[in-house]
This record gives C-alpha cells, sequence and structure tokens, in this order.
C-alpha cells in the first residue's frame, strides 16, 4: 500500500503544479509579459492534446494486435501538418478576421450565421464527444487499478469509480478556473495552454523513458530489438491498403474537425507564423511518440505472461521488472494525456454549449430586446461554467454506464468518425462559394444518421442496441439496408464500410442540395469572405446603420463587454471616424467592428442577431458586394460601382446636410447670443437703475432700507463684472493667448476643492457626492486652477440641473496609459439627444432656462480643456447627466 | 386709489424694486415668480392690471399673454410687458400677443409709474 499511497502524493503535488503552471502563464499574460505564452513551441505542444491517453496507453496495444497500423493515426495529422499551406492557414485566417469561437461557430457564420446550424453541430460534436471523454476517465482509473493490482489485489471497484469521479470533478474545477477567468474577446486562454504544453513534454518524457528503458535496460540494444521484432508476428503484419488508406484519411479528417483540435489550432492561434513552425514540428513530436511503440509491444509480449492487456504495457513492463519509479512516471504520462484532452474538450464544447443553445435561450427569455441595460457577462460566464460541468459529467456518466468495459476501447475510432462529418461541411464552406447552409444540413444530417446506424449502435454489441436480425437481414428484411452492409456490398472492414459511405453520402448530399438551391444574400457574401479570405481579410458583412440609434448600441455593448470596453470602442471608433465625442456614427464598417467584439463573447450568430435586433437589418455594403463581383466578372463590377457612386453621393449629401444644420444652428446661435449678452446685461441693470433712483428720489428711507438697496445695487455690480470677466476669459482662451500655470497636486484635494466651493452658500444636502477616494490618489501635472475651474463648473451644473428627488453626484475616476478619466455622473433625467449636440456651445442652456447660469460655463470648460490637454465630453447612456473629462500624459499612483 | 396690480417676473430684485415704487404710490402689490401657473393666479385674483415679464421659468410671457386674451373677460385686461431684450422683434412678438404697452428694461421709476397710471385711470 506504501507505493499506491505514493503515488496519490505525486499524483496530487502533479496537479498542484500544473494549477501554479497555468496560474503563472494567466499572471504573466495579463501583465503583458507573456511574449514567450505565444511562441511557436507552446502553440506546436499544445496541439499535441491529439495524443490522449488512448494514444499514450492504446499505441502499445494497437501494435501488439494490429502490427504498425497504429502509425495512420499519426500519419494524417502530420499530413495536415505539412500541407498548412492549403487548409490550416486559411482556417487560421479566417478564424481570425471572422473571431470564431468553436467549429460551430465557424460553420454557423458560414452559412449565413445560421444558430440552428450552430446548435446542430453543438449536438453532434457533444454525442461525438462524450464516449472519449469517458474513454480518459477509464484510462486513468484503469491504470490506477494496475498499479493496485500489482501491490493489492483487493481494491474494491467501488474505489475505481470514486476515483473516476474525483478526477472528473478535478478537471471539471481546473477547466472553470482557468477556461473561464474572463471573457477574452479573442478567446485566448494563456493559462490552459501552458498547462497542457507542459503535460505534452511530460507525456513524451514518460514514453521516451520508458522505450529507451525497454531497448537498454531489458533488451540487449538496438540490434538485439530489431531480432527479437523480426522474430515477433508484429514483423509479419500485413499493410491492408484500403484499411490504412481509410485511417489516415479518418485521423487527417479528425485533426480538423475534433472541437479540441479546433480549439488550439484555430481559436488559440497568435499568429499564422506559428503555423510554419508546428508545421515540421509536430510531425517530428508524433515521430519521436511513435518511436519506441514497436519496442514496448515485442517486449511487453515477451516478457509478460500470455493474456496480459497489452494496452498497458507501458505501464506493467516497468512494474513487472520493479521498476516502481519508472512505472510512476509512465503513469504520469498517461495521466496528462488523459487530463490535457478532457480540459481542452470540455472548454471548447461549453464554448459552443454555451454560446449557441444557452446563451440564445436566456437572451429571448429574459429579455425582449437586446437594449435592457445591465450587465450580462455574468451571465455569459456561468453559462460557460455550467456547461463545463455539465460535459464532464456527461463523460462521468457514460463511464458508468458503460461500465468501463472494452467496448470504451473500440470508441476513440468511433468518435473520430463521429466528427469527421464535419469535413465536407468545413473544406465545402472554405473553398466552394456555391456552398449553402441547406446542403451543409443536409450533409450533415445524412452523414451523421449513416455513422450511427453503420457504426455507433452496433458498436454497443450485437442484440443491444442493434438485434442479430438487423445485422444479418437488414431492417424489415430490406437487404440492402443492412447496417454494414450497404448496397449488399459484403466483405467490407465493418468500420471502413462506415466511413467510407457515411462520408462519401454526407459530401454527395452536401454537394447536390447545395447545387439544387441558392445561397441567400448573407450567405453569399460570407462565402466570398471565406473563400477569399487571402484577398478581403476583414470585412466580413455589412450593416446599414442609416436609422440606428448608437446610444442604443452603446447599452447593449456595455451590457456584454463591459462599460469601460464598450466606452472605450466606441470612442476608439468615433475617433476614427473624425468625430469628436463618445458616439460614433454608426457606419457599416463600425458595425462591423463592434459584431466582431461581440462575437468574441457570445459568438458569431448570437452577436449578429442583437445588432440586426438594433439595426434592423442587414443590407449590402459596397465592399461586399465588391468581394461577390469578382466571381461574375464585369457587369456586376460595373453595377457595384455605380451603387459605390450613388451610396457615396448620398453620404456626401448626408454629410452636407449635416454640416448645413450646423451652420444654420451656429447662425440662430449667434442671434441668441447677441440677444442673451443683452438680457444678462440688462437684468442687473435695472435693478442697479431702479434701486438708485430710489436712493436719489425718495426722502424718509430708514437706515436700514438705505443700507439694504445699496447692498442690492453692490450686489448686482458685482454680478456684471462676474458675467463681463467670463466673456473676457471665454475670448482670451478661445484666442489661444492664456499663459498656463503648471503645478502639481493630488486629484482628491483637488476635487475636495472644487466640491466645497461649488457647493458653498446652498445647503449641503443639495446634492450628495459619492466619491471613491482610493481611485484618486494620483498625482497630477497641470494647471491646477484652471482644472479645478472645469470640476466646480461641472459639480455646480448637476446641483443647479439635476432634477432628481434625492439628487446625487458619483464622481468616477480611472487611469490607463497615463490618461486620466474623471466622469461625473448625476442621478437626474439626463441631457435630450438634441441638447447634447449644442451644450458645449455659448449661452446654449439646455431645455428651458431654468437657473441662473449665463451658459457660458461648459463653453469655458470645453476651451480649458483643450488648452490643457484633454477633453470635456458628454457620455450618453448612463442615466443621469454625464461627463467625462479626460486628461492626457498623467500617470502614476501618489505616495500614500 | 386702491387699485391692485399683479406682477409677474422671476428676478427678486426687480420684484423688490417695482413693488416699493407702486407701492408708495398708492396700489397694492403682488407678485407672482413663475410662467406655470400665471395665467391660473391672474384669473383667480382679478387685478387692475398686469406687469408681465418675457423671460419667466415654465412660460414664456409671450405665451402668458395669449393665454389671457383668449380667457374669458380678460380681453381687455391692461397687460405691461416688461423685456430685458431689447431687439425689435421682441417688440413685435409683444404687440401680436397683445400686450397694452411695451418697455424695455432698464427703466427708470417714472415711467413705470406713469405707464401703470395710464394703462388702469386712462
Amino acid at each position: 500500500m506504501g507505493t499506491l499511497n505514493m503515488l496519490v502524493f505525486v499524483c496530487l503535488v502533479y496537479v498542484a503544479f500544473l494549477f501554479l503552471v497555468a496560474f503563472a502563464a494567466e499572471r504573466a499574460a495579463m501583465q503583458g509579459k507573456g511574449g514567450w505564452l505565444r511562441s511557436p513551441i507552446v502553440y506546436t505542444l499544445s496541439l499535441s492534446i491529439y495524443c490522449t491517453a488512448w494514444t499514450f496507453y492504446g499505441a502499445v496495444g494497437y501494435a501488439a494486435r494490429s502490427g504498425l497500423e497504429y502509425l495512420t493515426i499519426y500519419i494524417g495529422p502530420s499530413l495536415v501538418m505539412v500541407g498548412w499551406w492549403w487548409v490550416l492557414r486559411k482556417l487560421v485566417r479566417i478564424g481570425r478576421t471572422q473571431r470564431v469561437t468553436s467549429i460551430a461557430d465557424l460553420i454557423s457564420s458560414r452559412y449565413g450565421k445560421s444558430n440552428l446550424l450552430a446548435v446542430g453541430v453543438t449536438v453532434l460534436a457533444v454525442i461525438g464527444t462524450t464516449p472519449y471523454i469517458a474513454l480518459q476517465l477509464q484510462s486513468v482509473t484503469v491504470s490506477f487499478a494496475v498499479f493496485s493490482d500489482a501491490y493489492d489485489a483487493s481494491v474494491p471497484l467501488g474505489e475505481q469509480e470514486s476515483n473516476a469521479l474525483l478526477v472528473a470533478a478535478g478537471l471539471a474545477l481546473f477547466t472553470i478556473i482557468f477556461g473561464t477567468r474572463n471573457l477574452d474577446v479573442n478567446e485566448r486562454h494563456h493559462g490552459v495552454v501552458m498547462a497542457i504544453a507542459v503535460e505534452a513534454v511530460v507525456k513524451l518524457f514518460a514514453l521516451l523513458a520508458v522505450g529507451v528503458f525497454v531497448v537498454w535496460g531489458i533488451g540487449g540494444g538496438v540490434g538485439d530489438i530489431l531480432q527479437r521484432i523480426d522474430a515477433s508476428k508484429i514483423g509479419t503484419w500485413q499493410i491492408e491498403g484500403d484499411r490504412w488508406a481509410t485511417l489516415i484519411f479518418l485521423s487527417a479528417a479528425a485533426f480538423l474537425c475534433l472541437p479540441r483540435m479546433f480549439q488550439v489550432l484555430v481559436v488559440e492561434n497568435d499568429s499564422e507564423d506559428h503555423l510554419r513552425t508546428a508545421s515540421w514540428a509536430f510531425p517530428a513530436y508524433l515521430m519521436v511518440m511513435s518511436l519506441f511503440v514497436v519496442p514496448i509491444a515485442v517486449v511487453g509480449l515477451d516478457l509478460l505472461p500470455a493474456g496480459s492487456n497489452p494496452d498497458f504495457f507501458v505501464l506493467t513492463v516497468p512494474l513487472a521488472t520493479g521498476n516502481n519509479g519508472l512505472a510512476m512516471l509512465s503513469f504520469l504520462g498517461g495521466f496528462s494525456s488523459a487530463t490535457s484532452m478532457v480540459i481542452v474538450a470540455a472548454l471548447a464544447l461549453s464554448t459552443m454549449v454555451s454560446n449557441h443553445i444557452v446563451m440564445p435561450i436566456w437572451l429571448n427569455s429574459n429579455f425582449g430586446g437586446a437594449t435592457v441595460s445591465g450587465d450580462v457577462r455574468h451571465v455569459v460566464l456561468l453559462s460557460r461554467r455550467i456547461s463545463i460541468g455539465a460535459v464532464v459529467t456527461l463523460g462521468y456518466l457514460y463511464y458508468r454506464m458503460s461500465g468501463g468495459g472494452t467496448a470504451l476501447a473500440s470508441i476513440g475510432l468511433i468518435s473520430f468518425a463521429g466528427v469527421a462529418q464535419f469535413l465536407p461541411v468545413l473544406i465545402g464552406g472554405i473553398f466552394w462559394r456555391g456552398a449553402t447552409r441547406l446542403g451543409a444540413f443536409a450533409g450533415l444530417t445524412v452523414g451523421f444518421l449513416i455513422w450511427a446506424y453503420a457504426l455507433l449502435l452496433p458498436s454497443f454489441g450485437t442484440g443491444t442496441l442493434v438485434s442479430e436480425a438487423l445485422l444479418a437481414q437488414g431492417p424489415l428484411g430490406i437487404g440492402w439496408l443492412r447496417p454494414q452492409a450497404f448496397f449488399g456490398i459484403t466483405g467490407m472492414d465493418p468500420l471502413v464500410h462506415a466511413i467510407f459511405w457515411s462520408t462519401l453520402l454526407n459530401a454527395l448530399a452536401f454537394f447536390l442540395v447545395s447545387l439544387g438551391g441558392f445561397p441567400s444574400p448573407v450567405e453569399r457574401l460570407q462565402g466570398a469572405q471565406f473563400v477569399n479570405v487571402f484577398e478581403h481579410s476583414g470585412t466580413p458583412q455589412g450593416w446599414s446603420g442609416d436609422l440606428v440609434q448608437s446610444e442604443d448600441l452603446m447599452i447593449m455593448a456595455q451590457r456584454i463587454l463591459g462599460a469601460r470596453e464598450a466606452q472605450g470602442l466606441f470612442e476608439r471608433e468615433a475617433k476614427r471616424q473624425g468625430m469628436g465625442g463618445v458616439l460614433p456614427e454608426p457606419s457599416p464598417d463600425f458595425l462591423q467592428v463592434l459584431e466582431r467584439e461581440l462575437s468574441g463573447s457570445v459568438g458569431v450568430a448570437t452577436a449578429h442577431a442583437m445588432v440586426e435586433q438594433i439595426v434592423g437589418g442587414a443590407s449590402v455594403s459596397v465592399e461586399d458586394l465588391m468581394a461577390v463581383a469578382d466571381e461574375t466578372a464585369q457587369i456586376m463590377e460595373h453595377s457595384s460601382q455605380l451603387q459605390a457612386k450613388s451610396t457615396e453621393l448620398s453620404r456626401t449629401a448626408r454629410q452636407l446636410r449635416q454640416a448645413n444644420d450646423k451652420l444654420t444652428q451656429i447662425s440662430a446661435q449667434k442671434d441668441a447670443f447677441l440677444s442673451q449678452v443683452s438680457h444678462e446685461l440688462r437684468t442687473p441693470m435695472t435693478s442697479i437703475r431702479a434701486f438708485s433712483e430710489i436712493l436719489r428720489d425718495t426722502d424718509r428711507l430708514s437706515a436700514a432700507e438705505q443700507t439694504k438697496y445699496s447692498t442690492i445695487i453692490h450686489d448686482e455690480a458685482l454680478r456684471l463684472t462676474r458675467l463681463l470677466d467670463d466673456l473676457l476669459d471665454l475670448s482670451v482662451l478661445e484666442s489661444g493667448q492664456v499663459s498656463l500655470n503648471m503645478q502639481s497636486g493630488k486629484l482628491d484635494d483637488l476635487l475636495d476643492h472644487a466640491i466645497a466651493t461649488a457647493l458653498t452658500g446652498s445647503g449641503q444636502d443639495s446634492l450628495r457626492i459619492r466619491r471613491t477616494r482610493g481611485q484618486e490618489q494620483a498625482l497630477l501635472r497641470t494647471d491646477l486652477d484652471r482644472l479645478s475651474q472645469v470640476f466646480i463648473n461641472l459639480i455646480g451644473n448637476a446641483q443647479k440641473y439635476c432634477d432628481a428627488e434625492t439628487p446625487e453626484l458619483r464622481i468616477e475616476v480611472s487611469q490607463s496609459n497615463g490618461q486620466m478619466t474623471v466622469d461625473f455622473i448625476d442621478n437626474g433625467q439626463g441631457i435630450s439627444k438634441k441638447d447634447q449636440a449644442v451644450i458645449f456651445e455659448k449661452f446654449a442652456r439646455a431645455g428651458v432656462q431654468r437657473a441662473s447660469g449665463a451658459g457660458l460655463g461648459l463653453a469655458i470648460c470645453r476651451e480649458i480643456m483643450t488648452r490643457l490637454g484633454g477633453t470635456v465630453s458628454y457620455l450618453p447612456g448612463q442615466g443621469g447627466a454625464a461627463f467625462r473629462v479626460v486628461l492626457a500624459g498623467q500617470g502614476q499612483l501618489a505616495a500614500q | 386709489m386702491g387699485k391692485s396690480v399683479l406682477l409677474i417676473e422671476d428676478e427678486p430684485n426687480i420684484i423688490e424694486a417695482i413693488s416699493f415704487i407702486l407701492s408708495r404710490d398708492g396700489w397694492s402689490v403682488a407678485t407672482h415668480s413663475n410662467g406655470h401657473d400665471a395665467v391660473g393666479v391672474v384669473v383667480e385674483s382679478r387685478p387692475d392690471i398686469v406687469i408681465l415679464d418675457v423671460m419667466l421659468p415654465g412660460k414664456t410671457g409671450y405665451e402668458i399673454l395669449r393665454e389671457l386674451r383668449e380667457a374669458e373677460g380678460l380681453a381687455d385686461l391692461p397687460v405691461l410687458m416688461l423685456t430685458a431684450k431689447g431687439q425689435v422683434k421682441d417688440r413685435e412678438m409683444a404687440e401680436r400677443a397683445g400686450a397694452s404697452r411695451f418697455m424695455t428694461k432698464p427703466f427708470s421709476n417714472a415711467e413705470v409709474l406713469e405707464a401703470v397710471r395710464d394703462l388702469v385711470i386712462g
């Protein structure tokens, strides 16, 4: 039992080590120090999740039973990698430009962003992967049992099952922690990738160690081993051409289509250049993995009693020779193979389940529209976490129900054959523009039905799900429908038979239905984008956003991306369009960018549906038309150019109209300006004139009255002076002749001062101020008096105009890249859209004139911020009125 | 005399000044300082003359005047309009709305007094 305890201990230490590796990688990536995380070697190693426990242990068993045939499952992926230029490069490029999150996402995106298709692919992927997860759990528990048997034959079966449960729970936990830390827009998980890269090294090292031990420790070196191979029956195995070809095709197809392989190959890919390295490094890895398979099989057959399970020679050969340390290493190798597969498979499947099944249902049932405010990121994360738990649980249940018997061992190839059904739709989608959504549905349906009927159901054993009679005579006695002999062609290997017919009929259905139908406009566009990805990178689809409310989009984006990220994105886009403020014009370009960002969080189909809900319908942009026109030559080209011209004309007209509106508005404001100056000057002058006449003409004024009236005259004279000061201030600022008095000071002191000044003379209860002092500990270097003037103005405005019952002002501070942002957000009813456009103009006052200001405050603020090298702008979509002050060139935290 | 004046104006100092001048001349002065319910106040208190400012919170003096002229029995009520905007078009608007007289701020106290007396006594 001592060694067994030791094994448990080593296992736990290893798991802890993996957590540490993942954690460190996440940290490094977060701090931006993780350049090495994105190296081609890590990428290559992460691909090795292709080698699961099934290959780690099973390859030796495979060789012991069928000779060199095990090589086929390595040759297929090697061919795919060597030919990366044709298929993988395209997949990766598409994955990046379209922000694809999974294979279901890619297929749905290609075929007109159909979520139904995504749901179908997801369900099929889950069906195809669950047995495989079960297989990994089994390999861990059985390898554990092999150890136990060697020392203590009395380990009960129940303990094996509880071991499997523990392993499953641990894996789910790991995946949840490192797979759903945040909603990365790029869907990259550095922690997970790093951990599986480490596991890849461990399993390679373990297998090599066992191999070296077998060749030089047990055998007498290379020559001796070669003789033994010649002597054994492995050396005499014949190569069956059709079976080899089928298996090579199958493993190549699975390599591309397995959800977990798609995850590491495409989704986690950081750079297309990595493929260049991986194209030779990954086949090399596979070659080294397979190097010692035959020697271990031969020595195992020689050494161990007849009837021992060759699947565990990697473990039993070292154990039988009393080499416990090596056996333990080998166990860790198998453990690594199993766990890395389950982690990535759970991650990939949960993304699909969550994006294509859970989120659409949740969004539909909880909200009538996409613009309801509130953050849904936690819902996305929660749904991913639950999905991970569900996927792993499904694997565990399958393991329990199948009894962990030998039926599982053959499930590897059956699983491969299942996901290989995606291949025609996938390859057709990226190389053939005529492929349609209906074709994809037809192909997938036919392929999967045949796969299930001819391969999956019979695999449970004759007489369980498929009766003896059915197998022998076909359903209802229809001979040509016999599950293992379609069209009466007998004598084929059942696996070859099933793969041949399912893939052939799948491709045929896909091809014929596609030819027979006509793709919808969105499918045509996406088809052009996918097939010609290298010519048209980066313009996925067109939106016509003329009628869109940018503010609605903002509210929705904040909900999914988070407030900061969404505002940052909108501001960047507004700047790119050459507009001030935070709301960009909903141009097709902008909507595309937005949709791509959203799809990183919720998948392409859902993001498309959400934007569509607000925009009200997709239309074809000029660029898209051009992309399609490539194919249909000159005539299309010509008409799309015409369309380009007319779109451009109408765009110019719109811009002119806007400019004209603005000019009219400004001219009206000039009139209003004069009228306002007149009003603002005449009002105090009226009081001054009236009271000075009273003082002059009235006898018998009491002393108190005299004092009171002269005070009024004095106050009104001051008010006049203030107004003239403001006007002067503004004209100096506008003419740029102002000299700045640069000083250093702390932001919280500045805010303290501004609040005190702004609220003097009004009851302190008139406006509640909420601040987060923790964020205000920043040192500023600027003209503090001028900045303070801006703050006072904004706080004063909130006090004057906030119409909430209990007025409240939130002051929020944040910093990034040396840029300091201070937001002033009140809880009133905000400023109407119409007024937002003019509040920074002189004498503009929002709505009816309710308050005493001359309407110069915000105009002065804007001028000041321009002089200070920053901005002040209105921040829409915050509930109340909200202003954002941005000051560049600031940074470090002050000493506490 | 004891005739009543209703002063509708939102600037406290101007209210104080006009009230002072008219009270000393023997008028009974009531004041009101927003536009929302000004019409109701006039209808209820039935003053002999109304002094009406143009820029009022809630409703402009022009709107109030128009409503007053439409109200029953107020078509002939003397209304003296005050405005701090001295442009020609402001005067025109006041006339169109039905002002009995129009006066630009700042005014002299004697002018106001004279205008009020004129309008009420004739």
